[in-house]
């Protein structure tokens, strides 16, 4: 390989971080400012960057919309002291944030978020790496960041934070098996491919020249089992088990402050985002519209890449929706939602469609 | 006693999977995320304050700037913190309002025992101390927080008079009634 095609490639990855990294940061502006419209309050409004929020109109406006907090909030966390509790076992506890960190942030290597058409006319995938196992990377990569939670809490070496890594390692677990599953019929209906990039192209078509080929439409069931099991698996309520704020004060980090506790931060909604690009991907139709053709050239690249970070956004909003309007639920009605409902549909919706496409496949 | 047993009835199949619940619960969050915030900004916006308060208890004065204390110390009296202390002085015999006799040399409110029990604003013959609509005071001392006798009038300024009692004394002393 060259090196100018590796620069390139560098280029790319450090490119999509930034993107993904600063959307994380907004979505915590996002989740703030959701959380305030919900509860009639304002949100965020007062952060103010001296050149661009003294603009007349507009730096009133961003002020007021809280653009520059995101901005505020990770300088606070870069600058903060940064104390170890003297009872933690220090290699794990600085060792845990990292580990929940880098899975969250590996995962996007592999989600294509746009299309382009080559020379030779074949539509690719804008991806930094197309592999063709792609989901099977995410999911086990993504599960990696449970040992983050988990290390977490047995590191801190004190009961609130044990707690919640406790409730973590069992809930993850938990709905892993539901999550999996439920994505095989998917599988089965595209042909057996894991690629995720083949997958958005086999929702491209019309069924019957009207209806969107998306995989909600054929699936509902599918996609509801994904994304009850997305919502425990990013720990977001009704399923923040592991934080639980009125029983466990902060849950796994509890012990921690300034950088490291940014890090789990921003994990958590490195999660949440790309959790999201997932669902999108195999159930929304990715960076397809249904009965519009995307043109060619640059302008259908940027056209596809937009349309697919609205779907994406649009679903993290949909994420914070439901934060601020479900309660908790109890530890044990989360493990019998797991167990002894999720995982029992998911089977049976595996084996209904596997019957379903080999009935189809007949004729 | 007499109770009453409620019926319980067992849950439907969607009622069970929650669902119905949920979207309900998301129609009503999203129909308050388009209502207008119910807070208020506070340093910035003030809320209103009803009639009938009670504030900082200040001092004020009538309509002709005349200070209304004639310092005949019931408020320090009545206090039931004793956060008031007066020292009465004399007016100057030159002066316009000459007849009124007294006023206070020194007024002291010491708003770190104060209880705002609005006694001082009952008690006072000549409607000179007001519990008004000031609910927010600080300082960086206890020293600080010793209102005196100019600190009391600038924040109770003036308030609109009814009777001018000491004005229709002096014009019945005029007319030759002493003894108004």
């Amino acid at each position: 390989m060259e090196w100018n095609e590796l620069l390139l490639i560098v280029f790319k990855a450090l490119l999509v971080l930034s993107v993904v990294m600063s959307l994380a940061a907004y979505a915590v502006l996002a989740e703030r400012k959701v959380a305030a419209w919900v509860q009639g309050r304002v949100g965020p409004n007062r952060t103010q960057i001296p050149l661009l929020g003294g603009i007349p109109i507009i730096g009133t406006f961003l002020t007021r919309l809280g653009v520059f907090q995101p901005a505020a909030d990770g300088l606070k966390f870069l600058f903060k002291e940064e104390p170890t509790p003297g009872h933690v076992n220090k290699f794990y506890y600085l060792l845990a944030p990292m580990i929940a960190f880098i899975p969250a942030m590996t995962t996007m290597t592999v989600l294509p978020f746009g299309q382009y058409v080559n020379e030779a006319g074949e539509v690719q995938p804008l991806v930094l790496a197309n592999l063709d196992i792609g989901i099977l990377f995410i999911l086990a990569v993504s599960s990696l960041g449970v040992y983050g939670i988990v290390l977490g809490g047995w590191a801190s070496n004190s009961k609130f934070p044990f707690l919640g890594g406790i409730r973590a390692s069992a809930q993850m677990i938990s709905y892993e098996l539901s999550l999996g599953l439920s994505l095989l019929p998917v599988f089965l209906w595209f042909g057996g491919s894991l690629n995720l990039f083949n997958i958005v192209q086999g929702q491209t078509d019309l069924l019957f020249g009207f209806l969107p080929q998306w995989t909600i439409l054929f699936q509902p069931l599918s996609a509801l089992i994904f994304l009850v099991a997305l919502f425990a698996e990013t720990n977001r309520l009704p399923f923040d088990m592991p934080e639980s704020e009125t029983d466990l004060v902060a849950g796994y980090n509890t012990e921690y402050g300034a950088f490291k506790f940014g890090l789990y931060f921003v994990g958590e909604y490195t999660h949440i985002i790309i959790g999201s690009g997932v669902f999108v991907a195999l159930f929304l139709g990715g960076w397809n519209l249904p009965w519009v053709t995307l043109p060619a050239g640059l302008f259908g690249t940027v056209l596809s890449v937009l349309i697919f970070v609205i779907k994406m956004l649009a679903l993290v909003f949909v994420f914070m929706w439901v934060r601020w309007t479900l309660p908790r639920f109890r530890y044990d009605q989360v493990m019998t939602l797991g167990w002894r409902w999720l995982l029992p549909l998911a089977v049976a919706n595996l084996v209904f469609y596997a019957i379903i496409i080999a009935v189809i496949e007949q004729f | 006693m007499a109770t009453k047993v409620l019926e319980r009835k067992p849950l439907s199949l969607a009622e069970q999977t929650y669902l119905p619940q949920i979207l309900g619960g998301m129609k009503i969050t999203l129909r308050n995320m388009f209502k207008p915030p119910v807070t208020l900004e506070y340093p910035d916006e003030r809320p209103d304050i009803p009639e009938g308060y009670r504030g900082v208890p200040t001092l004020v004065k009538d309509p002709n700037g005349r200070e209304k204390c004639v310092s005949c110390q019931l408020c320090e009296f009545v206090c039931p913190p004793r956060a008031i202390r007066i020292t009465p002085g004399e007016i100057d015999a030159e002066s316009d309002t000459a007849h009124v006799e007294k006023a206070p040399k020194e007024f002291e409110i010491n708003m770190l025992r104060c209880i705002y029990c609005g006694f001082c604003q009952e008690v006072c013959p000549e409607e000179a101390i007001f519990l008004q609509d000031i609910f927010s005071l600080s300082g960086y001392s206890r020293e600080e927080l010793v209102y005196q006798k100019d600190k009391l009038y600038e924040l109770g300024g003036t308030l609109p008079d009814q009777h001018y009692k000491w004005d229709r004394k002096r014009e019945a002393e005029l007319a030759g009634n002493p003894h108004h």
